[in-house]
C-alpha cells in the first residue's frame, strides 16, 4: 500500500441479516482507495447503500466481509482521526454551541480550559463567533451545520466525512458554507488531509470532488470512478462543467442489460407517484410532442436532484412509459398514450401496463380473484414479497404497489384491517345508504 | 372495472369466519352488563353485612363488579371531560377559575373524596346498595376525570388553525365541529391519557370497595372486599387467588381495550410523517376484519342519514354563533365593559376564596387545636419525607434500567407492555404479602412500609424513561459514538440529558400516585395485627375509620397543599427548565 493512501477498503461487503429468511446484501464487494490530499464523493441511487458505506469506513458499523484500513490499520471501531458531519447535523439540543463543539475533546480527557481555548478556535474559523452560548434550536439550519462542522474539526481529524451534509439546508444556504469549507481546505487552514463526502446533487458533487465515485444499487457496489479535471475555483455554468454533468447521468443511467424489467414480485418497486411520473412525461413532451429529452435538462427544469428524479425514471421505465440510457429519456408509445389520454383513459392504461409489466400487480389480482368473497389481508402478500426483502423494505414496496393499484382500480385496499378487496368502498356505503 | 368484482353490500353479504369469533363475545359482554348492574341496585342500610366469600368461585364475579365500577366511573369521566373542558376552552371567563381549579382537583389524594363524599351518598340513595356503589364509584372518576380534562383542554387549545378555519368555510355547526373537528383532534392524546388513567384507577377500585364509615365497614362484592376479607382471616391462599384474578382482569383490559384503542387513535395522529412503529392490536384487526359487524354498523350510518331530515333540536348554537362574531366586532368602548366586568368577577373570585377559607378554618378549629394542626403539618412533612426519598431511590434503579431497555429496541419492544401491565396491576394486593413479611421478620413499620407507597407507581418512571431512551435519534446515538463519547461522559452528556424530560413525566406521575398510596400505605393490617407507620396518610386513614368528618377534612387539605406546592416549586421548575433546555426543537 504507497505512502499516501489514507484509507483502503478491499472486498468490503454488508449483509444485513433478515428474521427468518437469511441475509440481505446491501453493499458488495466494495474497493476503494482515499489518498492524501484529495475529495472523493460517493454518488448514488437512494438505496444503495452509499450511507452505510461512510459508517463502515469510520467505523460506526462493522462490514461483514472485506477489510477497511486507516494508515494500514483495521478499523473495527470508532477511529477519533476519522470526523463525520451528519445530514441531521446530529447536535445534542441541551447542550450549547461552545458545548457541543467541545464534546469531542471532552471525550478525550483534555484539559477545560485548553479544550475551550481550541473550542473556540474552531468556532471562530467556521464563523459562528457570537454564538458560542446559543443552544442549536435557536440556529438557523446553516448555523447547526456550521457547529456541526466545528465540532467535526475541531478534534483535527485527518478525514472528514460528509454524509450528505448540506441536503436539509436551502440552496443558497448550502452554497454559501459549501464555499465556505472549500476556501477553509483549498488555503489549508484545516488540518484534514481528505474529505469523503456522499451526496445526491450532481453539481454539489462537481463543485468540490476530485474523483467522482458512482455506486450502483441492490445491492451496492461501484459501478464507475470518474476523475473529475477540473481546477477551483470552478463554474457551474462552463461548457465543460455541463458536459462533465451529462456524463454522470450518461454514467448513472448506462445499462448493461437492456430496458429496465420487474423480473419477479419481490422486484424493489421505486417510491414513484403517478403524478409525479404524468409530471416528467409532460415535461419531456413539453406541449410539443417530443419524444426524448437528456436528463440533466430534465433534472434542471423540474428542480430536482438525482435521488427524487431516478425513482421516478425507473417506474417509467418498469411500466413502458419510456426508455432511460445514456443520459436520455425516450418515451415509448404507450408512454405517449399514456400521456395523451384523459383522466379515466390514463386509468385504463396504466392498470393494463401494471397487469402486464409488474408481476406483483397481477399476482394480487390473482389472488383476490381465486379467493372465495375476494378478500385477502396484506400479511400474505408481505410474506409473499418478504421471501425476497427486509421487512421495512417490503413494507415500502407494498404501499407503492397499493398507490399504483389504488390509481387504476385494480383493487382496494382498507387501511384500518389492511384487507385487500375487490370491493370498491364508495360505492357500497351509497348502496347501503340509499337502503 | 366489470361489476362482478363487487361483492353483495350491506347485510345481505354472508358474515366471515370473524364473525363466528366476534359476535358471541359481543352478546356475552351485554348479558354480563345487564346481569351485574341488576346486582347493583339491591336494597342496602348501612351496617347490614354483604355476604362476600372467600371461595374462589366467587372471584369472577367479583372482577366482573370491579370492572362495571371502573366502567361506570369512566363514562362519568367522558361526560365531565367533555362538557368541563369544552367550556374551558371556549370561554375565556370559565377558563380562568375552571382551569386553576382543576389544577388543585388533581392535587387532592383521591382516597380523600371517598371519605369525604361517602357519607353524601349513604344518605342521597337511602336504604339502596347504589349509595355506596355511587362513592366507589365516584373516587375512581376523580382518579380519572381531572386527568382527562385537561388533555381536552390542551388539544382543543391547540387545534390547528388551518383546520378551524376550513370548519369555519364549510359552515360546521358547534355539534358538528365538536364530533368532526375537536374530538378526532383530541383523540389520540384523550386516549392515551384515558388509558393510563384507567391503569391507575384500579388501585382506586379496589381501596374503594371496601370502606369504614363511622365504624361500619361495607364491603361492595368485588377484588377489593374479597381481598379485605382475606386480611381479616388472614388467608394466604386467599390473597394468591385475588392477585391471581385481578392479574387475568388486567390482562383482558390491556388486550381488549387498551391496545386496541390506542391503536386506533393513531389514525386520528395529525402528523405528515409515520412513526417508525405504530401501534398494532390484534383484537382491533379482528374486529375490523369482521364483515357482520361492519355491516350493521354500515347500516347503522344509513339509518342516521335517513333520519337527517328530521330535526330534533333547534337550530339554536348556530344563531349564538353569529353573535358571538357579531359581538366581537363591536367598538372599543364596549369592550371597556367586558373589563370592568372581568374586574368584578376577580372581586367575587376573592371574595368567595377568603370566605370558603374562613369558613374551612372555623369548621375544622372548632374541632381541632392550633397545636393538631401544627402536629397534622409534622405529619405531612413526615409523608412528604418518604416520598421523595423513595421517589429518589426508584430513580436510582430505574433510570439506569430504562436507559438500558430503551437503547434497545428489541428489549423495549417486550418489556414496554410488561412495564404497562404492572403500572396498572394495583399494588394495595400486594400489601398484606409486604405485611406477612415485615411481621414474620420483625422490622421496622416506620421504615418497611414505606416501599409499599411506590411501589405500584415506580413503573411510570420506568416506562417513561424507556420511552425516552428510545426516541434517542440514531443520528445522535452514532455522533456521540463517532465523537468517542464512553461511559461516564456518555451518561452525564448525551444519556441522562436525553431521557429527562420523559424522566420528569415519569416522576410527577409517579410521587403524585405515593402521595395517594400514603392513606392506604401507611397504615396496614394483617388479622388483628395493626402495623402504622406515622404519617399525614396514617393520620387520614384513622379519622376516616372513626368518621371525624373535620379531622379528615383537615388532613386532605393540608396534603393537597404539601402536593401543590411541592408541584409546583419541585417538578413544575424542572419541567419548565427541561422545556427550554433539553427539548429538540
Amino acid at each position: 500500500m504507497s505512502a499516501d493512501t489514507l484509507i483502503e477498503l478491499s472486498a468490503v461487503g454488508k449483509r444485513l441479516p433478515v428474521p427468518g429468511r437469511g441475509e440481505v446484501d446491501v453493499l458488495r464487494d466494495i474497493n476503494l482507495r482515499i489518498r492524501d490530499g484529495e475529495i472523493v464523493a460517493i454518488l448514488g441511487r437512494s438505496g444503495c447503500g452509499k450511507s452505510t458505506l461512510l459508517r463502515i469506513i469510520c467505523g460506526l458499523t462493522l462490514a461483514t466481509e472485506g477489510r477497511v484500513l486507516y494508515r494500514g490499520d483495521r478499523v473495527r471501531r470508532p477511529v477519533p482521526e476519522i470526523s463525520m458531519v451528519f445530514q441531521t447535523f446530529a447536535l445534542f439540543p441541551w447542550l450549547s454551541t461552545l458545548e457541543n463543539v467541545e464534546l469531542g475533546l471532552e471525550a478525550q480527557g483534555m484539559p477545560a480550559a485548553e479544550r475551550r481555548r481550541r473550542a473556540i478556535g474552531a468556532i471562530d474559523l467556521i464563523g459562528l463567533d457570537g454564538f458560542e452560548s446559543a443552544y442549536p434550536k435557536e440556529l438557523s439550519g446553516g448555523m447547526r451545520q456550521r457547529v456541526g462542522f466545528a465540532r467535526a474539526l475541531v478534534v483535527n481529524p485527518d478525514i472528514l466525512l460528509m454524509d450528505e451534509a448540506f441536503s436539509a439546508l436551502d440552496v443558497p444556504t448550502a452554497e454559501t458554507l459549501r464555499d465556505d469549507l472549500l476556501d477553509l481546505w483549498l488555503e489549508r487552514r484545516i488540518p484534514i488531509r481528505a474529505i469523503l463526502m456522499v451526496s445526491h446533487s450532481i453539481e454539489e458533487v462537481l463543485m468540490l470532488a476530485d474523483r467522482v465515485v458512482i455506486l450502483d444499487s441492490n445491492p451496492g457496489r461501484v459501478k464507475m470512478e470518474l476523475p473529475v479535471p477540473f481546477r477551483h475555483p470552478r463554474d457551474p455554468e462552463s461548457p465543460t462543467f455541463r458536459r462533465m454533468m451529462e456524463r454522470i447521468y450518461e454514467a448513472m443511467t448506462a445499462t448493461t442489460t437492456g430496458p429496465r424489467r420487474a423480473s419477479h414480485i419481490g422486484y424493489r418497486l421505486p417510491s414513484a407517484g403517478v403524478a409525479q411520473m404524468v409530471g416528467v412525461l409532460d415535461e419531456v413532451d413539453g406541449g410539443s410532442g417530443r419524444r426524448s429529452g437528456s436528463l440533466s435538462e430534465l433534472a434542471e427544469e423540474l428542480q430536482m436532484e438525482v435521488d427524487e428524479l431516478f425513482p421516478i425514471l425507473e417506474a417509467l421505465e418498469l411500466l413502458d412509459f419510456a426508455r432511460v440510457s445514456g443520459g436520455e429519456i425516450q418515451l415509448t408509445e404507450h408512454g405517449v398514450a399514456f400521456l395523451d389520454g384523459d383522466i379515466q383513459q390514463r386509468k385504463v392504461v396504466f392498470g393494463r401496463h401494471l397487469m402486464r409489466r409488474i408481476p406483483l400487480a397481477g399476482h394480487i389480482v390473482r389472488v383476490l380473484d381465486s379467493t372465495p368473497g375476494s378478500r385477502v389481508p396484506e400479511s400474505r402478500f408481505l410474506e409473499e414479497i418478504g421471501a425476497y426483502l427486509s421487512d421495512d423494505e417490503a413494507e415500502r414496496v407494498l404501499e407503492v404497489m397499493i398507490d399504483w393499484g389504488r390509481y387504476a382500480e385494480l383493487f382496494a385496499y382498507d387501511y384500518d384491517s389492511g384487507v385487500f378487496s375487490t370491493e370498491n368502498p364508495g360505492e357500497e356505503q351509497e348502496q347501503t345508504a340509499v337502503r | 372495472m366489470n361489476d362482478a368484482r363487487y361483492g353483495t353490500p350491506g347485510l345481505l353479504r354472508p358474515p366471515n369466519r370473524w364473525d363466528f369469533v366476534v359476535l358471541p363475545g359481543l352478546l356475552g359482554l351485554l348479558f354480563l352488563i345487564a346481569w351485574g348492574s341488576h346486582q347493583m341496585t339491591q336494597p342496602y342500610t348501612l351496617g347490614q353485612p354483604l355476604p362476600i366469600s372467600l371461595a374462589p368461585s366467587h372471584l369472577p364475579d367479583y372482577a366482573l363488579r370491579t370492572t362495571l365500577r371502573m366502567a361506570l366511573a369512566l363514562a362519568s369521566s367522558f361526560l365531565f371531560t367533555f362538557s368541563y373542558a369544552t367550556l374551558a376552552a371556549k370561554s375565556r371567563r370559565a377558563e380562568r377559575v375552571l382551569i386553576p381549579l382543576l389544577d388543585v382537583l388533581q392535587s387532592v389524594p383521591i382516597l380523600g373524596f371517598l371519605s369525604i363524599t361517602v357519607a353524601g351518598f349513604l344518605r342521597l340513595f337511602h336504604g339502596s346498595l347504589l349509595g355506596p356503589e355511587a362513592a366507589a364509584v365516584f373516587a375512581i372518576f376523580t382518579s380519572q376525570a381531572w386527568n382527562m380534562a385537561f388533555s381536552f383542554y390542551y388539544s382543543l387549545k391547540m387545534l390547528p388553525k388551518d383546520l378551524v378555519q376550513a370548519a369555519d368555510l364549510f359552515g360546521l355547526s358547534p355539534w358538528k365541529r365538536f364530533w368532526k373537528l375537536e374530538v378526532p383532534y383530541a383523540m389520540p392524546s384523550l386516549i392515551w391519557n384515558t388509558m393510563m388513567s384507567v391503569s391507575g384507577g384500579w388501585f382506586f377500585v379496589v381501596a374503594s370497595e371496601a370502606i369504614t364509615v363511622s365504624h361500619h365497614q361495607v364491603l361492595l362484592p368485588g377484588i377489593g372486599s374479597y381481598i379485605a376479607l382475606a386480611i381479616q382471616q388472614r388467608d394466604l391462599t386467599a390473597i394468591g387467588w385475588a392477585i391471581l384474578a385481578m392479574l387475568v382482569v388486567i390482562l383482558l383490559y390491556d388486550q381488549f381495550a387498551f391496545r386496541p384503542l390506542v391503536a386506533w387513535a393513531d389514525k386520528f395522529k395529525v402528523e405528515l410523517s409515520q412513526a417508525a412503529e405504530p401501534p398494532s392490536s390484534w383484537f382491533l384487526d379482528l374486529l375490523q376484519r369482521t364483515r357482520l359487524l361492519a355491516s350493521v354498523l354500515a347500516y347503522a350510518g344509513g339509518v342516521r342519514e335517513r333520519l337527517r331530515g328530521v330535526r330534533l333540536l333547534p337550530r339554536l348554537p348556530r344563531v349564538r354563533l353569529h353573535r358571538r362574531r357579531e359581538r366581537r366586532k363591536r367598538p372599543r368602548l364596549r369592550q371597556r365593559g367586558g373589563r370592568w366586568r372581568a374586574y368584578a368577577g376577580l372581586g367575587l373570585l376573592a371574595v368567595t376564596a377568603v370566605g370558603s377559607v374562613l369558613l374551612f378554618t372555623h369548621f375544622v378549629l372548632s374541632e381541632a387545636s392550633y397545636g393538631e394542626i401544627g402536629w397534622v403539618f409534622v405529619l405531612g412533612f413526615f409523608t412528604l419525607v418518604r416520598v421523595v426519598v423513595l421517589i429518589f431511590l426508584a430513580s436510582l434503579v430505574w433510570v439506569p434500567v430504562g436507559i438500558w431497555i430503551g437503547l434497545r429496541p428489541r428489549v423495549a419492544q417486550r418489556v414496554q407492555p410488561v412495564a404497562l401491565v404492572l403500572s396498572a396491576f394495583p399494588a394495595n394486593l400486594l400489601f398484606p404479602l409486604a405485611v406477612v413479611l415485615i411481621l414474620r421478620f420483625d422490622l421496622n413499620p416506620e421504615i418497611w412500609l414505606s416501599p409499599l407507597m411506590v411501589l405500584g407507581t415506580q413503573w411510570y418512571i420506568l416506562f417513561n424513561v424507556i420511552a425516552g431512551a428510545s426516541s434517542l435519534s440514531n443520528d445522535l446515538r452514532q455522533a456521540a459514538s463517532n465523537l468517542g463519547l464512553r461511559g461516564r461522559l456518555l451518561w452525564k452528556r448525551v444519556l441522562l440529558p436525553a431521557v429527562f424530560p420523559a424522566y420528569l413525566t415519569g416522576g410527577l406521575t409517579a410521587s403524585g400516585g405515593a402521595w395517594n398510596a400514603s392513606i392506604v400505605a401507611e397504615i396496614v393490617s394483617w388479622g388483628h395485627t395493626t402495623l402504622t407507620a406515622t404519617g399525614l396518610g396514617a393520620y387520614i386513614a384513622e379519622e376516616t375509620a372513626k368518621g371525624d368528618q373535620r379531622r379528615v377534612v383537615l388532613g386532605i387539605a393540608v396534603m393537597s397543599l404539601y402536593v401543590i406546592l411541592f408541584n409546583r416549586l419541585v417538578w413544575k421548575r424542572l419541567y419548565l427548565f427541561a422545556q427550554e433546555r433539553m427539548a429538540a426543537e
